[in-house]
């Protein structure tokens, strides 16, 4: 039986891609495959019937972003989902600082759900999105 | 015309490597040696793409229009001028020279000023703050340090030569490098794998895949966590390629950091435990990492975002440095927040001999006072005080959460960057700046507070000026519409003169 949505914990942080995208420039492709994405464990993975590179909705508290699902290349981390820091990262992370300035950027609960007619959005599309500007 | 440059200094990561070898043809990189991958994606890539600033632009009817050095000057001079509490944000990527002036324009605006580290390592400052930190510089531990412990934190990623450099794969004077032991791991490791490959294709073997684990399995240490010598153990909630380097990775529960090294400050102090597992981790493999711990000759704990962003915060950061602390009285055991950006420590270096507090200030009041987690920037902005942003050398529009942002863009935004990141798309006012440690000479220090200098290696784009000079500019043009507004003002009742005097 294939589950709906999955309850998970997320954590964002670095990739070593993602770095080289960043660098190479916000707007490159290499810097959108690497930050527009999610990865997964593969257990949850076949949980709600996803194959690598399918597109999965994120939703937190905070906000919501469509980005594409990858299996996570080692161990296991069954019930978390990691996100590259990044634009896509920033749409679920909340701005809660506990007194302390720092914003929520790991350890809370978000939904994972299939999106397969949802499309990722581009940098500049996400910006328009969010924000109402962009170039 | 060919050049080589050599002992040039990356300006990326807190590493500072500074033994890159760089050729120079025609005032442009084309080859680089010694560099990681981001490194070299900077270096002889991005620094100079299409997605390069050239032009100063200001924001009309919606579109970003090129305008003279001048008027872009002019124009952000008399946002931040009109403005009652602006908010100057990011220097981490900029020269210490440039973070001066930075501090100086908030004093004259009466600003909210913050740096990269409140969304990083502000809770480590915190934390520092209340109970100091046992440290040292990385050329001690690349030389000494026998066991590292890298916590939260992944530098393969985020830090890319730091472990080849400072740590388990440096040749210090009195400690080996491991990558010979390294390399035969994975090769052992790739030669386990095509035997499974050949035997899942042979007709004779019918393969079995072993069953995947359900949940988070931590395995027992294995004997080399006890051997003489390097060793590395990794704390995390996933299996990083750091994870898989090292000789023993503990597989944390997320937000279970503070009670497992609570957890190990008992067992260091030979305390007993009556419970069997503490954040996931079974207490009979925790006695054995703390006798590691306690068994080496100099140790240190590398610390990064997994700490000061996961629940506890600076809480966290506080009670690893007291067990930090705790194994000094049985060996010696430094430890080290993993800086990010290659002079965010820079920024509150600066920040500290300018006004006596790294981050988190407010001169509204006309004198600096220091309170994270009210003067921070996202706390400035979930509240909407400001009423106009400066961006400089940092991205908050792809790091900081979408609700800081969105109440951002209710004000003008100004943004000094070299290349259009997610910050200079959205801004009103958009300087060019130069790439420092590419096109201009500066300080910056090294995440265990080391200052370098950063070295020049091709010439500036024409027109384009360097944060220092844009700044003073800035500055002097801020002091003139001040002065100006000042001498256009009526003359103030003596009444107003004294309740102003108050
Ligand atoms: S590790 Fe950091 S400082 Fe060293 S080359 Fe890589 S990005 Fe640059």
């Amino acid at each position: 039986m294939v589950d709906q949505k999955l309850r998970a914990t997320i954590i964002t942080g670095r990739t070593i891609d993602q770095g080289v995208g960043k660098e190479l420039g916000k707007g490159s492709q290499e810097y959108f495959d690497s930050a527009a994405v999610c990865f997964m464990d593969k257990v949850d993975m076949i949980k709600l019937g996803l194959r690598n590179g399918a597109n999965v909705q994120v939703t937190s508290k905070y906000g919501s972003v469509v980005v594409k699902a990858r299996k996570f290349p080692r161990g296991s981390m069954p019930g978390m989902v990691f996100i590259p820091c990044g634009l896509w990262a920033n749409a679920v992370c909340g701005d809660d600082t506990f007194s302390m300035g720092m914003p929520m950027f790991k350890g809370f609960p978000v939904d994972v759900e299939p999106a397969p007619d949802q499309t990722v959005l581009t940098l500049n599309e996400l910006l328009k999105k969010e924000f109402g500007k962009g170039m | 015309m060919t050049t080589e440059l050599k002992s040039i200094v990356c300006p990326i990561c807190g590493c500072l490597c500074d033994d890159l070898e760089v050729t120079v043809e025609d005032n442009k990189i084309v080859k680089m040696k010694n560099g990681c991958a981001v490194c070299e994606a900077k270096m002889v890539h991005g620094y100079n793409s299409e997605e390069r600033i050239l032009k100063p632009m200001i924001r009309k009817d919606g579109t970003l229009v090129p305008v003279s050095m001048d008027e872009a000057v002019h124009k952000a001079a008399q946002i931040l001028a009109d403005a009652k509490y602006p908010l100057l944000f990011g220097w981490s990527s900029s020269t210490s020279e440039a973070q001066r002036v930075g501090v100086e324009l908030a004093e004259e605006l009466g600003s909210a000023l913050d740096n990269c580290c409140s969304v990083c390592h502000g809770p480590s400052v915190m934390a520092t703050q209340e109970i100091g930190i046992p440290t040292c510089t990385l050329g001690q531990i690349r030389h000494r340090a026998d066991l590292i412990v890298y916590w939260a934190c992944n530098p393969w990623a985020s830090h890319p030569r730091h472990v080849e450099r400072y740590t388990n794969f440096s040749e210090g004077r009195f400690e080996k490098s491991e990558w010979k032991e390294y390399i035969q791991k994975i090769k052992a490791t790739s030669g386990k794998k095509k035997l499974a490959a050949a035997a899942r294709q042979s007709h004779f073997m019918k393969y079995q895949p072993p069953p995947r684990p359900q949940t988070c399995v931590v395995d027992a240490p294995p004997q080399t966590i006890q051997k003489m010598g390097r060793k590395m153990i990794v704390f995390d909630v996933r299996k990083t390629m750091t994870a898989e380097a090292a000789d023993y990775f503990v597989q944390v529960e997320p937000n279970k950091d503070y009670e497992i090294i609570q957890a190990l400050r008992c067992l260091v102090n030979d305390q007993e435990l009556d419970v069997d597992k503490v954040g996931g981790v079974p207490v009979e493999y925790l006695k054995e990492v703390a006798d590691a711990l306690v068994n080496c000759e100099f140790g240190v704990i590398f610390f990064g975002l997994g700490l000061t962003a996961s629940a506890g915060r600076f809480r966290n950061i506080e009670i690893a440095i007291a067990l930090t602390r705790d194994l000094n009285k049985k060996t010696k055991f430094v430890i080290s927040p993993m800086r990010g950006h290659f002079n965010v420590t820079g920024a509150n270096v600066v920040f500290a001999w300018q006004t006596g507090y790294p981050y988190a200030l407010d001169f509204s009041q006309g004198y600096p006072q220091y309170n994270p987690g009210e003067n921070t920037a996202i706390d400035v902005l979930r509240r909407g005080d400001n009423d106009a942003t400066l961006v400089i050398s940092a991205d908050p529009g792809a790091h900081f959460p979408k609700a800081a942002v969105q109440n951002m863009m209710k004000h003008p935004l100004i943004t000094i960057n070299p290349d259009w990141n997610a910050i200079s798309r959205l801004g009103d006012v958009v300087f060019p700046t130069q790439w420092c440690g590419i096109e201009y000479e500066g300080t910056a220090y090294r995440m265990d507070h080391v200052p370098i200098v950063l070295r020049k290696v091709v010439e500036p784009p024409q027109g384009v000026l360097n944060d220092e000079e844009l700044l003073t500019r800035i500055l002097a043009e801020v002091r003139k519409i001040k002065a100006e507004k000042a001498a256009a003002a009526p003359p103030k009742t003596k009444c107003a003169a004294k309740v102003e005097a108050n």
